[in-house]
Order: structure tokens, then sequence, then C-alpha cells
């Protein structure tokens, strides 16, 4: 398979399409010519050793990268075949259509429930609050824990429940994709498990991306792997590139790539 | 093996433990002192409030000082109704804070979520030197300037001295103190809280109003309350802008006499020492005191409650 290749699998929709993307940070490209596909309703894992450019492709995608000063952003990436960063593009409305989950929860100081209904309101939602909160935190497989307490800051859960408040937060304003960046990296065992059982549940309805730097993690959880490196330049930095990229045991079992192999089979670096 | 490697060359580690004790101790000793000076220092201003303020309710009794409705020391049929102090201090207080609140929070705001570079640079300096300006200078502003110049044609009948132009002068001096703070505040709220608002389709606007301010309550409330401590405390601009006449009431259009003004009234040598007016003074000092007190027992218990602890 050649080592690009955009799709791996061409039976379901596209629904993002990075092509020829690169980052820049001031002067520093990051990311070079990455191009990739993600189609509905999977759950897609980026893997790669740290500082190879995952997290900043992933913030690409709905647009985080725009709150960075010194970031730079080219190619081009199409949600559902609309070029998100065509001038008439709103990044607020983008990205209550593309959640995200950071690598460290991030629950607002404010009540259990006021976390989730903060985003249904600002984004204009108008039906029944409590239901929704219900719903999102049913969803999120966090209800029981926290159904006598919504009352209560989010920021006195432990870690684990926290990042599945702020994973019932971004299901609450009903995105069609979900990015998780390291998402349980700062967890314990268990808090990863469930996370990870939550997201085999969540791609029944969302498409995911999923960073991580578990390679475990990624074959228990992904359809589709990608797999990116980075590669020192004569100036000294490193440039992220996106090495191979396919269905996820193909990845694990049988890749195309020499790279991939020593990768996942520990011997990098 | 590190062990082995320091035995082997012992002679080049020969540590002089009694010599660091000793300077240890010294250092010890020396903050000590001077921490102890603080402490008995504010004993003693405390302990002579305390006394005077005795002595003064020994001749007046408390009901009479929390009860009667004008402030007349030095006349025949003395009254000593604290109210009537109190009442100037509100005014000028409470108008500087309704100067110094808004202004102060909107540029903490402006200078930590919307300013560019360039801006901050020319702000912050200007805000310091707002801060370094003496308060006398403010006095002199508001009597000179801000009364007849700005307020007397707005506001026809408006006394020369008078409890407004005092308070706004007042708010000015003190907007800088609130604006710094407050910024500390906004700006020790994490950044993740507000990616995590503009990953949810979060506006500017919605990030601050609906995340980073009440993140950064605690912060902001405690600076308002610094902020009114400030400008009950404050002499200069009082004394000089708002006037020396007892005036019970709301109105901020007269000449007030406030708390702090009233000190000065009579140490500058209006009552003989040792006499009622004389020891008056006290009471009010420890009124000022208690007041302040208060204020900074509540922002202690209101951050203690409210602060929010991010990793
Ligand atoms: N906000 C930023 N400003 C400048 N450089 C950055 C920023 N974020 C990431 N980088 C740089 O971009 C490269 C890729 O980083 P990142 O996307 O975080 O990698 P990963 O998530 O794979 O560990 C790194 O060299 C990093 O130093
Ligand atoms: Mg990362």
């Amino acid at each position: 398979m050649d080592s690009n290749t955009p799709l791996p699998n061409g039976t379901s929709e596209v629904v993002l399409r990075a092509k020829k993307l690169n980052v820049y940070y001031g002067s520093n490209r990051a990311v070079r010519d990455v191009d990739l596909d993600i189609s509905e309703n999977t759950v897609v894992a980026f893997i790669g050793p740290s500082g190879c450019g995952k997290s900043t492709v992933l913030r690409c995608f709905n647009r985080m990268n725009d709150l960075i000063a010194a970031a730079r952003v080219e190619g081009s990436i199409t949600f559902r075949d609309d070029d998100i960063y065509a001038p008439n593009v709103d990044a607020v409305e983008l990205r209550s259509r593309i959640g995200m989950v950071f690598q460290r929860p991030n629950p607002f100081p404010k009540s259990i429930y006021e976390n989730i209904a903060f985003g249904a309101r600002i984004n204009g939602y108008k039906g029944n609050m409590d239901e929704l909160v219900e719903q999102s935190l049913r969803k999120a497989a966090l209800w029981d824990e926290v159904k006598d307490k919504l009352k209560q800051s989010g920021l006195a859960l432990s870690g684990g429940q926290q990042q599945r408040l702020c994973i019932a937060r971004a299901i609450a304003i009903s995105p069609e994709v979900i990015l998780m960046d390291e998402p349980c990296s700062a967890l314990d065992p268990i808090s990863t498990l469930k996370v990870e059982e939550l997201i085999q549940e969540l791609k029944q309805q969302y498409t995911i991306i999923i960073v991580t730097h578990n390679m475990q993690q990624a074959s228990r959880v992904s359809d589709h792997t990608a797999f990116y490196n980075a590669e020192a330049t004569e100036k000294g930095n490193k440039i992220g590139y996106l090495v191979e990229y396919d269905r996820t045991e193909v990845i694990f079992q049988n890749p195309a790539q020499q790279k991939t192999q020593e990768y996942i089979s520990g011997r990098f670096g | 093996m590190t062990a082995e490697l320091r035995l082997s060359r012992s002679e080049l580690w020969q540590p002089n433990r009694n010599k660091n004790k000793l300077v240890e101790n010294t250092v010890k000793a020396i903050t000590a002192a001077f921490a102890f000076v603080s402490v008995i220092a504010t004993f003693g201003i405390v302990l002579t409030l305390i006394v005077e303020t005795i002595h003064f309710f020994g001749v007046v009794s408390p009901l009479r000082f929390i009860s009667e409705t004008r402030w007349t020391p030095l006349f025949s049929s003395a009254q000593f109704g604290i109210i009537v102090l109190i009442s100037a201090t509100l005014r000028t207080a409470g108008i500087a804070i309704l100067v110094a609140l808004p202004l102060g929070l909107l540029s903490a705001i402006c200078l930590s979520e919307y300013a560019g570079v360039r801006v901050r640079k020319i702000l912050k300096p200007l805000l310091e030197i707002l801060a370094g300006i003496p308060t006398v200078v403010f006095g002199y502003f508001a009597l000179t300037l801000v009364t007849p110049q700005l307020l007397q044609p707005l506001i026809p009948g408006l006394s020369g001295l008078n409890a407004l132009s005092a308070g706004l002068v007042l708010g000015l001096a003190i907007m800088p103190l609130v604006t710094s703070l407050s910024e500390d505040a906004i700006y020790a709220v994490p950044r993740s809280l507000r990616d995590g608002a503009y990953a949810l389709g979060a506006t500017k606007r919605e990030t601050i109003i609906a995340v980073v301010l009440p993140a950064a309550l605690s912060g902001i409330v405690s600076s308002l309350i610094l902020a009114v401590s400030r400008a009950i405390g404050e002499t200069m601009i009082v004394t000089l802008a708002a006037g020396q006449t007892p005036n019970l009431g709301i109105d901020p259009t007269v000449a007030v006499l406030t708390m702090t003004a009233y000190i000065v009234q009579i140490f500058k040598g209006d009552a003989p020492a040792g006499s009622i007016a004389y020891l008056s003074a006290y009471a009010v000092g420890m009124t000022l005191f208690v007041m302040t007190l208060l204020l900074n027992i509540f922002s202690f218990w209101f951050v203690r409650r409210f602060r929010e602890k991010y990793e």
C-alpha cells in the first residue's frame, strides 16, 4: 500500500478530508503534507512519538489552532465537502459541530449540571435542559455516579469522572465529530477502561478521532490508525509527517512501512 | 557507588557544619527581630486606639455614639452621632467604588483578554503612573478642576466642597488597584478552561462572561474589598474636596465630613489635647479600624470559600 493512502476503506462517507496540510508555528513548520480522509462513524487513532504533530493536526479540524497566535495552516481541510478554512466559515460555528476533549480534564468551575448546560445554552438549545443533561450524562456513562449531586462542582469529581463529564459536555451539543487528544493520559487504568468502553459506544453515533500514545489503546478502540513520525530538518527542528494510514489491524499486524513496523514493535529511536 | 566516590576523595569534602549553623541561626534571629517589630507596632497602635477609645466611652456612652444624629463635638451641647461621619464616608467611598469597579474591571478584561502587545505596553505603565500619583494631587485636582470646571456647570447649585467630586476622583485614584488585582485574577484562570469553552463553540465574549470571570471571582471580589478599604481610609482627597461640614444623609452634592477628615481636623489642632473632642478622634479611628477589619475578615472568608483550586 502507498504510504499516503488517504482512505483505507472506501465504503462509508468521508466526513473530514485533509489535503496537503502544512502547519507552521511562527517560521517553524511543525507538520508537512498530511493527506487524510476520515470516514463516517469510525474511530481513527493518531499514534506516533511525542512532538510529531498529532495534537497539531487534530487542532486543525476544529480550528483550535486559530487561538494560537503563532500558528498558521496551509493546505485544505474539508468537512462534508466544505472548506473549513474558507473566509466565510465561522470557526465558532464549526466548533459546535466538531467537539473536543482535552488531554487534561478541564471541567468548568461550575456545577455538574451547568458544565453541560453551558454549551447547550450558548448554542441556542431550546429543548428541555434537564432531559439533555441526563441524556448526555447517561451517554457518557456518568449518570449513575452523579445523579444525586448535579448541583455540586464539577471540580469535586475524580479525574476519571471529570474526563467523562468533559465528554458528556461535548456530546451535549450534538457534534458530528469528536476530537480527543490523549483523553486517558491523565487517568488511572480503571477510568481509562471506562473511557475506552465509552468510545466504543459513541462510535455508533459519532465520528471520533483520538490521539493516543498508548498503542494497546489504539488497537483496542480504533478502526483506522494513522501513524505519524517526525524527522529532523537541516535547521535542527523537527517536522512531523504522516507515515502510514490504514485499517488498524493492518497497521498493527502488517504495516507497509518499515518505520511503522519499528514503532509498533517498540524498536524506535 | 556515589558513596564510594565520596569516600575515596574524602579530603575534598569538608563541610563546616558549625559555621553553617551559626549563619543559619543569625539569619533566623535577624528576620525574627524584624517580624517582631511589625507585630509590636501593630499591637501598639491597636492598644493606643483601644485605651483612648475606652477613655472616650467613659465620658460619652456608646449608646449616644450610635444613636445621636448630629456630630458637634466642639459645641457646648456636644453630640457624637458617628452615623453622621459614616454617612459621609459611605457617600465618598460608595461613589468611588461605583467609578472604580466598572472602570477597573473593564480595563482588566481589556488588558488581559483583548489588548494586543502594543496596547498593553502603553496602558500598563499609564496605570502604574496613575497609581503612583500622591493622593494630595488628586485632592487638588478634584477641588480646583473637577468641581468648578466639570461638575458645577452640570449641576447648578453644587457646593464648592462636595462628596460627589471627592468620590469621583477617589474612584480614579483607586481604579489602578482594582485593575491590577483583577487582572492578576483573570490571568490566573488557566488557558485550558478557555479552550474548553471555545471548543464548545463559545464566542470570546461568552467565554469571558460565563467561564473566565466566574473562575476569577474570588480574586476580583478580594480586589474590590481592598479597594473599599482604601476608599474608606483615604484621607487627603476627602479632606481637600469634600469639606469639613458634618452632614447626615445621602445627598452627595453637599459638603460632608468623613471619618478620616474629622481625624485630620482634630489632630491639626482644632481641639485641645485631652479634651473630649480630642478623644472622640480615637473613637472614630476605632470605628474605621473595625470597619476595615470586618471587610478583611469577609474577604478572607469569601476567598477561602469560593477560590477554585486548579492543579
Ligand atoms: N502552541 C505552540 N507553539 C509553538 N510550537 C508548538 C505549539 N504547539 C506545538 N508546537 C510544536 O509543534 C510540534 C508538534 O507538537 P504537537 O502537535 O503537540 O505534537 P504531539 O501532539 O504529537 O506530541 C512540536 O515540535 C511542538 O514543539
Ligand atoms: Mg499532543
